[in-house]
Formats: C-alpha cells, sequence, structure tokens
C-alpha cells in the first residue's frame, strides 16, 4: 500500500488487473448503453426527423459564430505575431463516454471507455462543452480513470475573469462545489464571476471556463472569506466529455526564457572593464542559453 | 464427501457482488450501499471455511480496489481482517439464530471499515465520519436476505 501511495512500481499490476476486470465494468453499465441502443433502434422516423432538423439548425448556429471566431483567431495570432509570444490554439480532442459505475464513496471519479489503446495519457484534462471536469488519474488498457474538479484532493489553479485575480480552487466532499481557498477578505470577488482556468501548474490549457462564484461571505475574525463556486461543467449530468491530445505548453519553458533574457541583459547593463569577468559571464551566458 | 464442487458458482456470485458494489445509485443512497462483496466474503467463510479463507479475502479485497480506483490494497487488507474474523467464528455463527449472526456481522464489518478507515487517514484521504459507517448498519439489515439467498444458491448448485 505505502509503495502504491508513494512510487508509481504498482502502476502495471493496476493497469493489467483493470484490463481483467473490464467486462464486470461492461455489464455494469450495460442496462444504460443497452436502454440508449434500443431507444435509438426504436425510435420512431419522425422523432428522427424533429432531431435531425433541431441538430441542423444548431450546426449552421455553431457554423456562423465559428466564422466570427475564425476571425477571431486571424486577428489573435496577428496580435501575438508583434508581441512575440507563442499560441497554441489548436487543440486535439478525444470524445469518451462515462460508464456508469459508482468508485470510491466520498470521493468524485469516473470510468470513461477509453484507455491506453487511444492514447489516453496521465493527467490528461477532461472537459465537456461547458467547462473543465477534470483530470485523468489512472489508465487501463481500455478505460481510464478521471479525478473530478469536485473531488476534495482535487486543486486547480483559476483565475477571475473580470479581475484577473489568480486563486485555486478545491473540491468538497460532499457536493457538486468548489471552494476557493485563501481569498483575503478585501479581495475584489462579487456573485458571478466567472472562473477560467488561469494554466499555472502547467496541466490545463488556458482560459477553459471553470465556474461562477456563487457565495462570497467575509467574517471578520476569520483571516480569509468564504468563497465558493458552481462548476460550470455539467458535473451530475454529463455523458460524453472531452479529451484534450495535445499537452498544455509548460510554464518551465517560458520562465527559463524570460530568465535568459533577464541574464543575457545584465552584461549590456553593467559595463566591465575587466576581459576576463566579461568572459566569466558569457560563458555563463551560454550556458544558460544552452539550458 | 463429493470432492470440491461448484468453484464457478462460488466464482459468480463474487463477480456478481463485486459488480453490485459499482452499480451506479443517486448520490443520496449511494452512501448507504451495504458492502456486498464482505458479506459474500463473510457467508462462504461460514459455510466453506475449507476453500474459501483469507487469500480469497485478499482477492477479492484487490479486485475491488483496482476496479474501484482506490489505494492498491485497502480493501485487499480490510477483507483479509474480515475473512479471517469469519473463519475464526465460523463454527460459533453456523449455530446462531440470523438476527445473532447478523450482529456478529455487523461487528466484523466494523472492524473492516475500521482497517480502511485507518489506512484512509494515514494517507490524508478525507471521509466524513458519520456517514462512512452507515454501510455497515445497512450490512446488518441486509445479512439475513443475503443468507437465505446464497444458501439456497449452495444447496441447489451442491456447492461444497
Amino acid at each position: 500500500m505505502a509503495t502504491d501511495h508513494k512510487k508509481d512500481y504498482l502502476t502495471g499490476l493496476r493497469t493489467t488487473l483493470s484490463a481483467v476486470l473490464y467486462p464486470v465494468q461492461v455489464v455494469v453499465d450495460l442496462p444504460r448503453s443497452g436502454g440508449n441502443w434500443l431507444k435509438e433502434t426504436f425510435s420512431s422516423r419522425q422523432q428522427l426527423q424533429e432531431e435531425n432538423a433541431s441538430l441542423r439548425a444548431q450546426n449552421l448556429l455553431l457554423e456562423s459564430r465559428l466564422q466570427k471566431y475564425d476571425a477571431l483567431l486571424a486577428e489573435n495570432n496577428r496580435l501575438r505575431e508583434l508581441l512575440d509570444s507563442s499560441s497554441k490554439v489548436n487543440e486535439d480532442v478525444l470524445i469518451a463516454e462515462i460508464l456508469s459505475i459508482d468508485l470510491e464513496p466520498f470521493t468524485r471519479r469516473i470510468v470513461i471507455n477509453k484507455g491506453d489503446i487511444e492514447g489516453v495519457f496521465l493527467e490528461q484534462p477532461l472537459l465537456d462543452a461547458n467547462g473543465i471536469l477534470g483530470q485523468v488519474v489512472s489508465i487501463g488498457a481500455f478505460s481510464s480513470t478521471a479525478m473530478l474538479i469536485t473531488d476534495p484532493s482535487h486543486a486547480l489553479p483559476v483565475q477571475s475573469l473580470r479581475t484577473g485575480a489568480r486563486a485555486i480552487a478545491v473540491g468538497i466532499a460532499t457536493g457538486n462545489q468548489l471552494k476557493l481557498e485563501h481569498i483575503p477578505n478585501n479581495a475584489d470577488i462579487k456573485i458571478g464571476d466567472v472562473l477560467v482556468t488561469s494554466g499555472l501548474g502547467g496541466r490545463f490549457p488556458v482560459g477553459y471556463p471553470v465556474g461562477t462564484i456563487t457565495t462570497f461571505e467575509i467574517d471578520p475574525s476569520q483571516p480569509f472569506a468564504k468563497v465558493s463556486a458552481k462548476p460550470n461543467a455539467d458535473i451530475e449530468h454529463v455523458r460524453e466529455v472531452l479529451l484534450v491530445r495535445n499537452k498544455p505548453p509548460t510554464l518551465n519553458i517560458e520562465l527559463t526564457n524570460e530568465l535568459n533574457e533577464e541574464s543575457s541583459g545584465e552584461p549590456t547593463h553593467s559595463i566591465v572593464d575587466d576581459e576576463q569577468d566579461s568572459t566569466v559571464i558569457n560563458t555563463l551566458d551560454n550556458q544558460g542559453g544552452e539550458q | 464427501m463429493m470432492g470440491r464442487r461448484g468453484g464457478f458458482t462460488i466464482l459468480l456470485s463474487f463477480a456478481v457482488a463485486i459488480a453490485l458494489m459499482i452499480v451506479s445509485l443517486p448520490s443520496w443512497i449511494a452512501w448507504a450501499r451495504p458492502d456486498w462483496l464482505a458479506l459474500t466474503l463473510i457467508y462462504w467463510c461460514i459455510a466453506l471455511p475449507h476453500r474459501i479463507g483469507i487469500f480469497s479475502g485478499f482477492t477479492a479485497g484487490l479486485a475491488l480496489d483496482v476496479i474501484r480506483g482506490g489505494l492498491l490494497g485497502q480493501y485487499a487488507a480490510a477483507y483479509t481482517v474480515i475473512a479471517f474474523l469469519a473463519i475464526k467464528l465460523h463454527r460459533r455463527m453456523r449455530h446462531f439464530p440470523v438476527w445473532q449472526q447478523a450482529l456478529t456481522v455487523f461487528l466484523i464489518l466494523l472492524l473492516g471499515q475500521l482497517t480502511i478507515l485507518w489506512i484512509k487517514g494515514m494517507i490524508d484521504e478525507p471521509v466524513p465520519m458519520l456517514y462512512y459507517w452507515i454501510p455497515s448498519f445497512t450490512g446488518l439489515l441486509v445479512w439475513p436476505a443475503v443468507f437465505i439467498v446464497l444458501r439456497s444458491i449452495r444447496r441447489n448448485f451442491h456447492v461444497q
């Protein structure tokens, strides 16, 4: 147990065992998936036509929005080029279905029907149509387990869309809610503020909606305010999830770049008379550049 | 003695118990889900102590750990404790009336849950204290049903 908690030697064993036990999961999920199948097979022609029409209308609407989005994307890329910063916008997604299976009580985890074979990887972010859902925590051959953002042991770096203030959103054991930790009493937070991922920590892509602030209570006797938020993603009812395929750009690269710029900027400011010193600085610079 | 029979039936009963452990329930009732796998294990330990014992308990627990995605080994440890106690007490429990059996099962289940609570405490997994013990009480309530169903299965399929 200690081995499983601290190290990852047992991942292989767990993966193998979960592949062996996958049939049980499928059987348990059968009533729901079978019901869906029956509903789709025996739905009347009229129903299908109606559904088709409504989907067509929705598609048209989304396409028109996409056109606007394309224009904005081009503009955004151009501006980013002007600013000389990299951008990652084309995120490849994989659609997975949630198996209706209950896991450990008092945790918030789900099983999805995509695994190692489909290219799911650890710490892969999960989204639904409205916002961030969670991240993958263990992988089997055909299925994998994901931890939701409302799990009590999950913490998500977020940012207020209105003010840009950063915070950590933590799940709670009971109920579909997030708790913002260590918010000072004088923080500029209003009920209804939208939270997005800040991308700090490097696991989640930047700027995806997370939730909206529902309560902001100040108790003067407490050092921090009590802030809770409701997740945007429809965590209780969602059936299909999106797995973001490409890993978000890691923060380390940006940081080292910044450090390099700073260190390369130093010699120009500090004029060095002695040649030896300047060579030392140069070699240091080169080392920094290589890293 | 007709030799060992009905291994498949025993395996199937364990598989059904595992399936019952992960069937999706509404969240307000999921807390009260009785530990079907532990009850099945206790029954077989009482009925066939020469076949089902501590090792079977460990294996069943390991399977549950994997399928529920918790820490690998927590249920294995708890079910080892449960199987040990059930084997220890099987001679007495066979002669108990069902309600007294249910009380003994309740105590065994509590000790199993205590083991898991210790493990969860060691790895700092948050557990709401009062709700956590509900499965043992529901286990007490459903034990007579589990006992009667599994006994009739054992007699019908001549498992021994």
